[in-house]
């Protein structure tokens, strides 16, 4: 797929007979053996193969947990129990995969960062982005589906929020909103199409991210200058450079994972999901998921049924058109000193914006004697900034921001000893 | 010192070194640990093993009668023979039998008691449930495809491979046994 | 290693923030002198104390309180209340089966046989721990409007978990002079309204316990929790166990990979 000549070299006789009627070892071998890989890599590259083990480990568990789980609102509570306390290792399945959920979004967060870091999304590699984009959607449908599924209290009123904004939007709105309950709240037949979607999504997901690879292996990696391979000097084999390096990665990330599954399994959950669902009593705070928080605060910061929906889909929207709005010539923020100081303000304003929504919107976030700043009026600047950063500072950045010299080649500043460009 | 990036000879990145044996042994074992649950989950669970065994009241079954109960998911024949259906069974020992393993009465009845047949109701070619009184051996018949059991449940016609399986017992009391 | 320390500092960065995010909910819990048998990644149930929390739990909970995901089979399973190691199936520990079968009030209802009619029967360990009503209504009906929640996971479902159960058991405390409880709601200082619907359950000896263990309120209630605590995870200690060797193991591969790694990538510069 890398667009290169072709090196793979059958070996056996079988393996010559099968390359010449469908050349998957060829594919595999060009693809993840002989693929050229910037050797500058840092660690921040090997998120991609902790979101594809993630990925594997989520369908893997989610397979596994639909033998024993049953979608019927009076029984899906007691079914996921009965996987926790009698099914041999359910807990351990179970626990893998609703904190496998919380660490693929940890990654995928760090991934994106990465990306928009580095200017991954930037000349040739727009639809490789999009197609990123689209995964990350499908994987917020995923994960919101996934939690209605226990039918805890939190559960069944988180489910009933997100379904309700759906029918905030004009025309549509109503039907579709029925459409997911298929009654007339949410209920039984919601709970039954939703574990339909939820087992179906995932390998959407999947084959989106054959077409993300696909991308990816057409235009060549980004790295962290930017700065496009040059000539065989600049790169490494995928194999064994990239694969060890990523198999490290994976480890690593594979001991967070651990720790969270074993020893604080919970930490990420809602208590009042333990409660069983119950229509006619609301718990006092409704709080999505964490990966969710950001978006819930932009979705309460404004007053506005409908805009707030429409400013809370368009915070990601504007992802989609984010190669167009960035007119920096440079691709890596590593030579923007400029651009570096509005990304960190970027990422400290996301986690303020994940703390409101964690938050009542009333709620003093910073008291000043009587009154203070609230909490969704913390929420209004730092939604402003989100957008801000995208539609007025990522163009005009572009054009006004002085950068520091970028290096030829990958090679280059190792051996012009040019270490006014590594400081960075 | 950076010419090429791939050295060739006893630098060889490809060489088998020890390392990269243990860390590749390292990750197939961890593959192998989750594989381990993941087999597991697929074995009965906590609420069905705990009903895997029942008690059974002997006193409520009387004399030529038959009581059918569900244990494991299945029919269990808990049946209170006649003299004559004992006798029956009893001279059959002798004859040739298809399945010879345990066959003898005295190795099916329980314990101590050969009025009392305990059966898994189970047919041994395809799993039907046979009834009883049928064939030509007044044992049990299975309606599907003709097997034919005597009245110590042991095959004795038709395509059915084995006798029907006696259960494990255990004489609780006088009148109380446990299946399974 | 700079770069390595850029990977391990928001991994442990998120592993300190997220216990402190929980713990902004905490606000006036206690817990009892000698702290939880079960806390920490060590930390395994004490068998005396889920003895006696059943005890409690049978004597004087579950005449109100309903634990539908417990069965009986579930005391003697491994790390339970009365786990006994020559019987690794729990439905043939002979002391569960006479738990079970001794059950009496709420009884076990079975159908009759011969007649039809739901009636009274000795309770198997496969059964579940029964009911005290029959129904919402009736418990509403019996306790002036509320229904008791069941306490089948009432540890994980409440912000402070144990802390929470055991401060609300102790917390009948005498209300401030300038306060008027409402009829009939009783004061408890570790209630978020302070109002609570349950009449303080628990006195000095009202259990009595077999092993000699003195029968304050106190111990009572964290006797009592640390049953509700089992109760709401049995896999728990198996858990936490299994993740000792399971941790060890994976640090063990990350460091293999490591030097795998690190192997690899020694002539590239």
């Amino acid at each position: 797929m890398s667009g290169q000549p072709s090196t793979y070299q059958p070996k056996s006789g079988f393996t010559r007979w099968l390359d010449s009627r469908l050349p998957i070892l060829r594919l595999a071998h060009d693809s993840f053996v002989d693929y050229p890989t910037p050797k500058n890599l840092n660690y921040w590259w090997t998120f991609g193969a902790i979101l594809s083990f993630m990925l594997g480990m989520q369908i893997i568990t989610g397979i596994v947990l639909a033998m024993h789980y049953v979608p019927n609102a009076t029984m899906a509570f007691a079914s996921v129990e009965h996987i926790m306390r009698d099914v041999n290792y359910g807990w351990l399945v179970r626990y893998l995969h609703a904190n496998g959920a919380s660490m693929f979004f940890v990654a995928v967060y760090v991934h994106m960062l990465r990306g928009l870091y580095y200017g991954s999304y930037k000349a040739p590699r727009e639809i490789l982005w999009i197609l990123g984009c689209i995964i990350y959607l499908l994987m917020m449908a995923t994960g919101f589906l996934g939690y209605a599924l226990v039918w805890g209290q939190m559960s069944f009123h988180g489910a009933v929020v997100i379904t309700n904004l759906f029918g905030a939007l004009p025309l549509v709105g109503e039907s579709i909103r029925t459409w997911l309950w298929g009654g007339f709240s949410v209920d039984n037949a919601t709970l039954n199409r939703f574990f339909s979607l939820h087992y179906l999504l995932p390998f959407m997901i999947a084959g989106v991210v054959i077409l993300h690879v696909w991308a990816l292996h057409v235009s060549g990696q980004n790295n962290p200058i930017g700065v496009d391979p040059k000539s065989e000097k600049d790169t490494v084999k995928f194999t064994p450079y990239a694969t060890v390096k990523d198999g490290f990665g994976v480890a690593l990330f594979v001991v967070m994972f651990g720790l969270f599954v074993f020893y604080m399994p919970n930490s990420l959950g809602d208590v009042n999901n333990y409660i069983p669902a119950n229509p006619l009593v609301t718990p006092e705070h409704i709080v999505p998921e964490w990966y969710y928080l950001p978006f819930y605060a932009i979705l309460r910061a404004i007053p506005n049924k409908l805009m707030g929906v429409l400013a809370m889909f368009g915070s990601i929207g504007v992802l989609f058109i984010l190669p167009w709005l960035d007119t920096s010539k440079v691709r890596s923020m590593r030579f923007r000193p400029k651009a570096q100081i509005f990304f960190v303000i970027f990422v400290i304003n996301a986690l303020i914006l994940g703390w409101c929504g964690h938050n009542p919107p009333d709620k003093f976030a910073i008291p000043v004697g009587e009154g203070g700043l609230t909490f969704v009026w913390l929420s209004r600047i730092g939604t402003a900034y989100w957008f801000a950063y995208f539609v007025i500072i990522m163009p005009l950045l572009g054009i006004v921001e002085k950068t520091r010299p970028v290096p030829d080649t990958i090679s280059s500043p190792v051996l012009s000893g040019a270490a006014t460009v590594e400081k960075a | 010192m950076g010419d090429t990036a791939v050295h060739s000879g006893s630098d060889d990145p490809n060489r088998r070194d020890f390392i990269h044996i243990a860390a590749l042994a390292a990750a197939g074992g961890a593959g192998a640990m989750l594989a381990w649950p993941l087999v597991q989950q697929m074995n009965p669970s906590g609420d069905t093993l705990a009903l895997a065994s029942i008690e059974v009241d002997l006193s409520k079954v009387t004399e030529g009668m038959q009581v059918v109960l569900k244990w494991r998911g299945k029919p269990l024949f808990v049946r209170y023979r006649t003299a004559a259906e004992i006798a029956s069974a009893q001279a059959a020992d002798s004859e040739p039998l298809k399945d010879k393993e345990h066959s003898k009465d005295s190795e099916r009845h329980v314990v101590g008691k050969p009025q009392y047949l305990v059966l898994v109701g189970v047919c041994t070619h395809l799993g039907c449930v046979p009834t009883f009184g049928g064939g030509d051996y007044k044992g049990w018949f299975c309606p599907c495809h003709g097997s034919q059991y005597d009245t110590s449940g042991r095959i004795r016609k038709g395509p059915a491979p084995k006798n029907l399986e006696v259960p494990d017992i255990a004489v609780l009391s006088d009148t109380m046994i446990k299946v399974g | 290693m700079r770069r390595i320390l850029s990977v391990i500092a928001p991994v442990l960065a998120l592993a300190i923030a997220v216990p402190a995010l929980a713990a902004e909910h905490e606000a006036k819990l206690y817990t009892p002198k000698g702290g939880w048998s079960f806390q920490g990644p060590l930390g395994s149930f004490d068998q005396g104390s889920l003895q006696r929390g059943y005890k409690v739990y049978r004597e004087v909970c579950s005449s109100c309180h309903a634990m539908n995901l417990l069965s009986f089979r579930n005391l003697g399973e491994k790390y339970g209340p009365f786990y006994d190691e020559k019987f690794p199936n729990p439905a043939d520990n002979p002391f569960v089966k006479t738990l079970a079968h001794d059950q009496e009030a709420p009884a076990i209802k079975g159908i009759n046989e011969e007649t039809g009619d739901v009636e009274d029967r000795p309770g198997l360990p496969s059964d579940r721990f029964p009911d005290p009503f029959p129904n919402e209504y009736a418990a509403k009906a019996s306790t002036g409007g509320y229904v008791p929640p069941d306490l089948s996971l009432i540890v994980k479902a409440r912000e402070g978990g144990a802390n929470y159960i055991y401060s609300i058991l102790t917390g009948f405390v005498e209300a401030p002079s300038d306060v008027t409880v409402p009829d009939k709601l009783y004061y408890n200082q570790s209630f978020p309204s302070h109002f609570l619907g349950m009449k303080p359950p628990l006195a000095d000896n009202k259990v009595s316990f077999d092993d000699g263990t003195p029968s304050t309120i106190r111990q009572q209630a964290k006797d009592v929790t640390t049953f509700l605590a089992w109760a709401s995870e049995p896999k728990q200690t198996e858990r936490k166990r299994l993740g000792l060797w399971v941790m060890a193991y994976l640090i063990g591969m990350a460091l293999l990979a490591y030097g795998s790694y690190r192997r690899v990538w020694k002539n590239v510069h």
